[in-house]
């Protein structure tokens, strides 16, 4: 990162003003520039810079949070695509924090439609509430939104590049650019001899930048294929910088302690026999905990150990089944939103077969690999802040704040993550480290959390009940009728981040079940809001981590009332709706060989779950043996409209397939006396190599619309295990995680 | 008094209580930070290095314990001087957020080292000690089978 800033202080092209040695590109129709990042001093530049050129050689700036899901790779090939550079050959930067960075399509995702069925309108709606998510300096990486963000944008980006470079050269050559091409770096003259952009960076800086149609699909020569990740050859060998391996002349190491009761206080601490240990510079008072800076970081955690403190108690019910009776107490009350009610669930059809189910899906940790933790560095008028973070502007302002400086004066570096899931999106882990740094200035520190510390402070995805009742008729699906009830996540994230309350339908509380293509004539949703104040935030997939659970363990439960299969039950209650769902029912279907033939012992099980404006499907094989569950296959269809990478959507739903299923069969969060139960991976196990199912894949690309593939993965993964495992024991899920009521091999 | 420990073929002298973990001497002292903490109580794995080319986790080896000669990912091999395995993890594309990778490679080296053909059953044995949150499991038993495979052909 501060490569980039040397970069930017030596050599930035804004507007027309030509700096020294380099240019910056990039032009979109975005209603109000926003100042270029790469130089703050000046302002209201009409560029929005992706592209950095400079002597040294081309940059190209992906500001989005590297945490494992390949953008960064993705991001460069969208610019080098149209920019005729390899990638090989560029470096890529995540970037500062900056309004020009902005999320333009984040926002339209929280709107309240299907997703689906979205007409013109309704995408041109998304598109504005783009430009206001700018205002609101959501520069976020999360809810699948970096590729249908980046697709146009950074094709456009490196297409203007491209041309203001080749009319740079048809100036320096004096001929017409139309007769000049491009390739790898350089401008290709109708002689065959080459101009690097390198050598016309700063010509190009003095032009007004052109913009260029995007190049149709077929002349794709990145895109499309399999790239070599720009982060891989780092991460082998052990030269990627984490956060937690910053290292700065000086620096020093910390810990940091709260209440584990949660929202409770600190009453007192006696760090005397902390402060005689071994290499313990100092013990901070945080008011709601402490730190302990030291030489180094067990040193530090180990005389956090020795601090005596008395917590206050946490303002939550007292057990677990105290919060789950909260949860419950929420459907007395008014539905906080009907998001879908299609023909009347009052009145089925005569001859209605009914049935109901209710379900209980815990409160879960994100438990990244690398624990929370930033690096901080605090002179009296400037921070400085090293931190893996998926929404650096807020973030940089929340640092700010805490430590009485305007932002201008905060410099954030937005790291590699080791893991992300929703949980970096969290201002917390560096305002705390922010709030050390100011207690030692002009000492590098890096607060580092231990696990413990992580998995009892996180913003937990929200435990939740999904109640249901539903009818079949003449072996089809003719009446379903939900209620959820869980503690709304976006809310209470808005309210921290933003400082806005927010009111209304909260649409993560039900998202993943009113929004499922399926043409069941009646057909209602209903979301209620837990009075609960746990910490809760967005777990990767958000509310379809659960409700894409419930709702179709719910519609598996429906196909055995049909005495249907339970995949061709799903395709007939979809009928005409949407046909990517359907597709990728039956190319699992296919992929699966779901009507052949199946071992003894086995079961199988389908999930479905639309979700990111992605239709998902996915079938899991479970195989009982000596009193033990398995789960030796997964096979997985999903339509994300464009595949940029394969090798890297692979990647992504195996992944998204493994987080669920980890979550399905062992993980969940209890909290006792308002404090987590689970402390460290021994109380919280995840699927292991040996658990690991093999797994095949196809993605398709019927649908109209690019789509992200974080996500989507992991809702049907879940709901498939516990139909499979129904298949299998004739046992109903009606809970997570299963291990609870199945014998699954850890 | 200082404990002299060797890291990947250099000693050093390490001015510290002999109670500190290997992981912290390598990542907060020695600067080698390709090592990771994830749990600090063996249940993950991203600590591996090798001692005397046995895999440990650094996290619950105390500096005084230190048996032998101490291999980290950082001498494992280098950018533009890959071990085997390190190839095989790039050819495969292992790596999602990459931060267990270190110590997934860590013990997949100690693996190889004894058993120079791993069948899947013995790569699960061996293996399932190392946590990955990304589920990159299917590739790095891929990139293990590779590796050997580069290794048996020289």
């Amino acid at each position: 990162m501060s490569r980039l800033g040397k970069i930017t202080r030596r050599s930035f092209l804004i507007g027309s003003v030509a700096l020294v040695g380099g240019v910056a590109f990039g032009v979109y129709a975005v209603s109000r520039p926003a100042p270029n990042p790469l130089d703050p001093a000046e302002g209201g530049a009409t560029l929005n810079p992706f592209v950095l050129i400079n002597p040294d050689g081309i940059t190209l700036i992906a500001p989005k949070a590297e945490m494992g899901q390949g953008i960064h790779t993705t991001w460069a090939a969208l610019i080098a695509e149209e920019l005729d550079v390899a990638l090989d050959q560029v470096r890529v930067l995540h970037g500062p924090p900056a309004a020009a960075y902005y999320n333009s399509v984040v926002l339209a995702e929280a709107l309240p439609d299907k997703g689906y069925d979205r007409s013109d309108m309704a995408h041109a709606l998304g598109e504005q509430l783009g430009k206001i998510g700018k205002l609101l300096d959501l520069q976020i990486t999360g809810g699948s939104t970096s590729v249908p963000d980046g697709y146009d944008r950074m094709r456009a980006a490196g297409a203007s590049a491209r041309e203001t470079l080749k009319q740079a050269a048809a100036e320096r050559l004096q001929i017409d650019r139309a007769r000049l091409r491009t390739e790898a770096g350089a401008v290709i003259a109708p002689d065959g001899s080459r101009l690097a952009y390198t050598d016309l960076a700063v010509a190009a800086a003095g032009l007004d930048p052109i913009e260029a149609p995007l190049r149709p699909k077929s002349d794709w020569r990145l895109l499309g294929r399999t790239q070599p990740r720009v982060d891989m050859l780092a991460k082998i060998t052990g030269t990627a910088t984490f956060s937690i391996d910053v290292r700065r002349p000086g620096m020093k190491f910390a810990a940091l302690r709260r209440n584990p009761h949660l929202g409770g206080r600190m009453i007192r601490f006696d760090d005397s026999a902390a402060r005689a240990m071994p290499g313990v510079d100092r013990v901070i008072n945080l008011d709601d905990g402490f730190a302990v800076v030291a030489s180094n970081t067990w040193l530090a955690m180990q005389a956090a150990d020795a601090v005596e403190v008395e917590w206050g108690g946490a303002p939550h019910p007292a057990t677990p089944e105290a919060i789950f009776g909260k949860i419950a107490e929420a459907f007395d009350g008014r539905a906080n939103s009907t998001l879908r009610d299609d023909g009347d669930v009052s009145a089925p059809p005569l001859g209605t077969e009914e049935i109901s189910a209710e379900y209980h899906l815990p409160y879960l940790a994100h438990a990244t690999m690398e624990p929370m933790n930033a690096t901080a560095l605090y002179s009296g008028i400037k921070l400085e802040i090293w931190s893996g973070n998926q929404l650096p502007l807020i973030i940089r302002n929340a640092c700010a704040q805490a430590v009485g400086l305007k932002p201008e004066a905060v410099e954030l570096h937005t790291t590699l993550m080791g893991g992300g899931f929703g949980r970096r999106a969290e201002p917390d882990f560096s305002v705390y480290a922010a709030r050390v740094a100011r207690e030692i200035a002009d000492t590098p520190v890096q607060l580092t959390w231990s696990r413990e510390e992580d998995m009892s402070h996180d913003y937990y995805r929200p435990g939740a009940i999904a109640r249901y009742r539903g009818g079949v008729k003449d072996g089809r699906a003719v009446m379903i009728d939900g209620q959820i009830a869980a503690q709304g996540a976006t809310p209470q994230a808005m309210g921290r981040w933003l400082g806005l309350p927010i009111a209304g339908p909260d649409k993560s509380t039900v998202d993943g079940a009113y929004n499922q293509p399926y043409a069941i004539p009646n057909y209602r949703i209903r979301g209620y809001l837990a009075d609960l104040d746990l910490p809760v935030g967005f777990w990767r997939s958000v509310g379809a981590s659960f409700n894409g659970v419930a709702f179709d363990w719910f519609l598996d439960e429906l196909a055995h009332a049909a005495k249907a299969d339970p995949l061709a039950f799903r395709l007939a209650a979809m009928g005409d709706t949407y046909a990517p769902a359907r597709q990728v029912l039956e190319a699992v279907r296919d992929l699966s060989g779901w009507d052949g033939p199946r071992a003894a012992n086995t079961g199988r099980g389908v999930g479905f779950c639309y979700c990111f404006g992605v239709p998902c499907a996915t079938v899991i094989e479970v195989a009982e043996a000596d009193g033990e569950v398995s789960i030796p296959r997964a096979w997985i269809a999903a339509d994300v409209g464009t595949a940029l990478d394969p090798g890297n959507l692979e990647q992504q739903f195996t992944g998204a397939l493994a987080y669920g299923l980890s979550a399905a069969c062992f993980e969940e969060i209890t909290f006792t006396d308002g404090a987590a139960d689970q402390l460290n991976f021994p109380d919280y196990e995840a699927l292991r190599i040996s658990t690991m199912p093999e797994v095949s894949l196809r993605i398709l690309e019927n649908q109209p619309h690019i789509a992200g593939a974080g996500e989507p993965g992991t809702p049907p993964a879940m709901a498939a295990l516990g139909n499979a495992l129904f298949d299998l024991t004739g046992t109903r899920p009606r809970r997570l995680p299963l291990m609870h009521d199945f014998p699954l091999k850890i | 008094m200082p404990t002299t420990v060797t890291v990947n073929g250099t000693r050093h002298d390490v001015d510290l209580p002999g109670d500190v973990p290997l992981l912290w001497v390598l990542r907060d002292e020695l600067g080698l930070t390709g090592t990771k903490y994830g749990c600090g109580v063996a249940a993950c794995g991203a600590c591996t290095v090798q001692i005397d080319g046995e895999a440990v986790r650094s996290c619950q080896v105390a500096l005084a314990d230190v048996w032998g000669a101490v291999t980290t990912i950082e001498g494992l091999g280098r950018p533009g001087a890959l071990s085997a395995l390190q190839q095989a993890w790039q050819d495969h594309q292992v790596a999602q957020c990459g931060y267990c990778q270190s110590g997934q490679i860590m013990q997949a080296a100690a693996l190889l080292e004894t058993t120079p053909a791993p069948t899947d059953a013995e790569i699960d044995e061996a293996m399932q000690g190392n946590l990955c949150r990304c589920g990159t499991y299917p590739r790095i038993r891929a990139a293990i089978h590779s590796a050997a495979q580069m290794i048996k052909e020289g």
